[in-house]
């Protein structure tokens, strides 16, 4: 183990901040920005810098978050004609209309006690108005210094939230597989990083290939696999201790580890003889419960959001399908009836869609289905997308890509399959896991 | 917070139907899936299978891991997403289950392989059966059982570094690996 956890304490004190200036209320029609249809408008946003310790960089974070989810459009801060902002006065909102920005932010960031804290307002810039967070005003935030970029990904969550009425996924980490060396030659190290693809560690050295991390829901526990000559093996590695513990010995391969909902379970696969079953283990007491029998494959297991059932993938009716379990394996039944072959299903966090693998042809796809099968959509496609795993609000999907030529690298795209974007992560990765919503 | 209708605010509706369409007029497979390449039936020798014996070279050791490779063949090639042991491969599992029976104090692990047109767990779960039709073939022809192990590389071992048919069709397979007993040469 090489990694060391960084502090992660961020004082969470979303305090408000009031406005000095009392402002005018808005007296003209709302603008309405509809993404219901497939020509959405991404919503043109100002993000001038922040006054202060490092305002250039928070703001640019923000920006950067805000632009790949594809719902905002960060204008150029070389257009912006109010250099004059002051987070107590009213903006002049003359200015940022003139080019055409419909929602301002503006804040200020200070060390103070050796604590960051920043603070700023959105506005409405047509309706010349603020749009006030809970408590009324604007917001603040403190933390360590160092955690500068998770006031700026908290920021850009309240942002998010605040605009479009859902949870954002901003304050989020990923842990993946990273890959160096040509095929063939494989080195595979667990790896962390925020996931905007800042502040990536390793947890592992390469010494044996990793496969498969996934997060617990209290996202400071992973669970991952080993593959040796003489076998696999499942981990749980807690990221705060750096202790990692096997999941046991289960007279077979074990692989495709994943948490249930609460973090109480580990759902996994073992092949014996040849033929692979789910099996899930309480980890309070280490009690394992089989819950396929069946002679065919039986893999890739994952928990819908409250437990009650899994989602699974199996090749008993002859190609590789979806089928949905109860959580005690009980009436499965397939739900993919497309054309080729449906692997690695994922159920989302909101519990509105299934995410999974497509082969049709030479090609692979992310798609997405209801958990009735219903309305199968494929939103991407390429010689080699892989591997789902959603956002904590089931808005977007990350996947790993690979051409022919060249190394795996992780993607994004949304869940309407409109906005698909390169992670910027300069490294090559597979096998992403998104983690929940840091505290 | 509690967000509030607001002048701004987005509203977050699936809209897939309309983004599909794009995904639905994609370019044709240019790497057929369906089926092994028929030119698939050549001898089933391991690719990097060693020159024959050069003068200078000695030969190799009988019972030796040399012997094992060069002489009998320690990796047979399996179709696109099947596990069956190929009729081209039973010749060389007979030859390996005859030398393992000759030489019993030698185990071995057979290792499932595959290609990289599959996903990262049920690839695994592929190469498992494949080892295990490998182990039950040397079963079947009076190996002990107690002396093969298996493992699934999934496709996280590829032989050949390459993509498409050819290469595929190579990384298909089952390695037959002497872990101990063999001979030293």
């Amino acid at each position: 183990m090489i990694w060391k956890p960084s502090k992660r304490s961020l004082i969470t004190a979303l305090a408000a901040l009031p406005l000095a200036a009392a402002l005018p209320r808005a007296a003209r029609a709302e603008i309405e920005v509809n993404v219901n249809r497939g020509d959405v408008q991404p919503l043109p946003i100002a993000i001038p810098a922040f006054a202060g310790t490092q305002g250039a960089d928070i703001a640019g974070v923000i920006s950067a978050n805000l632009q790949r989810s594809g719902l905002f459009r960060p204008l150029d801060p070389a257009s912006f004609l109010d250099h004059d902002l002051n987070v107590s006065v009213q903006p002049n909102f003359a200015s940022w209309k003139q080019i055409n920005a419909q929602a301002l932010v503006v804040g200020q960031a200070a060390v103070a006690n050796g604590s960051l804290q920043a603070g700023f307002h959105l506005y409405d810039v047509f309706a010349e108005k603020e749009l006030d967070f809970q408590g009324g005003g604007g917001l603040q935030l403190n933390a360590s210094p160092e955690n500068w970029r998770r006031i700026a990904h908290k920021i850009s969550d309240a942002i998010y939230e605040r605009l479009t009425g859902e949870k954002g996924y901003f304050d989020t980490r990923v842990v993946f597989v990273a890959e160096s060396g040509g095929r063939g030659a494989r080195v595979k190290r667990l790896a962390i990083m925020d996931q905007d693809g800042a502040n990536p560690s390793y947890l592992t050295d390469g010494a044996s290939t990793v496969m498969t991390p996934r997060f617990s829901s209290n996202s400071q526990e992973i669970t991952f696999m080993t593959l040796r000559p003489e076998g696999s093996t499942i981990w749980l590695l807690n990221l705060d201790t750096t202790r990692r513990e096997s999941l046991g010995d289960f007279q077979g391969q074990v692989f495709a580890p994943r948490f249930s909902p609460d973090g109480t379970k580990v759902a996994f696969s073992v092949a014996r003889g040849g033929n692979s079953d789910i099996f899930v283990m309480d980890l309070r007491n280490r009690q394992t419960a089989r819950l396929t029998s069946d002679p065919a494959i039986d893999t890739s297991p994952s928990f819908s959001p409250n437990g009650s059932q899994i989602v699974f993938n199996s090749d008993r009716s002859g190609t590789p399908e979806i089928y949905v379990m109860g959580a005690d394996g009980s009436n499965p039944r397939r739900i993919s009836f497309g054309q080729g072959k449906y692997t690695t299903p994922v159920w989302s966090p909101t519990g509105e869609f299934i995410a999974f693998t497509k082969q049709t042809g030479g090609e692979f796809h992310i798609g997405v289905m209801k958990p009735d099968g219903t309305d199968e959509r494929l939103l991407t496609s390429s010689y080699l997308d892989e591997g789902p795993t959603w956002a904590p609000n089931g808005r977007v999907i990350m996947f790993s890509r690979e051409g022919a030529a060249g190394g795996p690298k992780l993607w994004t795209i949304d869940v309407t399959g409109r906005v698909l974007q390169p992670v910027p992560y300069p490294g090559a990765g597979t096998d992403p896991a998104w983690s929940p919503l840091l505290n | 917070m509690t967000p509030r209708s607001s002048a701004l605010r987005l509203t977050l509706v699936a809209m897939g139907v309309l983004s599909l369409a794009a995904c639905a007029s994609k370019p044709k497979p240019q790497f057929p899936t369906t089926q092994a390449p028929q030119a698939r039936t050549e001898p089933q020798r391991a690719p990097n299978r060693e020159p024959p014996v050069a003068q200078v070279s000695q030969a190799p050791l009988p019972g030796s891991e040399r012997d094992f490779v060069v002489n009998v063949g320690d990796r047979v090639y399996f179709d696109f997403d099947k596990y069956n042991v190929r009729s081209d491969a039973q010749p060389l599992l007979d030859a390996q289950s005859a030398w393992l029976k000759r030489y019993p104090a030698v185990q071995v692990r057979i290792e499932g392989n595959c290609d990289e047109r599959g996903t990262r767990e049920y690839n695994l779960a592929l190469g498992a059966r494949r080892a295990n039709a490998v182990r039950e073939f040397l079963v079947s022809h009076g190996v002990d059982a107690g002396r093969i192990s298996t493992v699934s590389y999934g496709k996280e071992k590829p032989i050949d570094p390459g993509t498409g048919d050819e290469a595929d069709q190579h990384n298909r397979n089952a390695h037959t690996a002497l872990v101990s007993g063999a001979r030293m040469q």
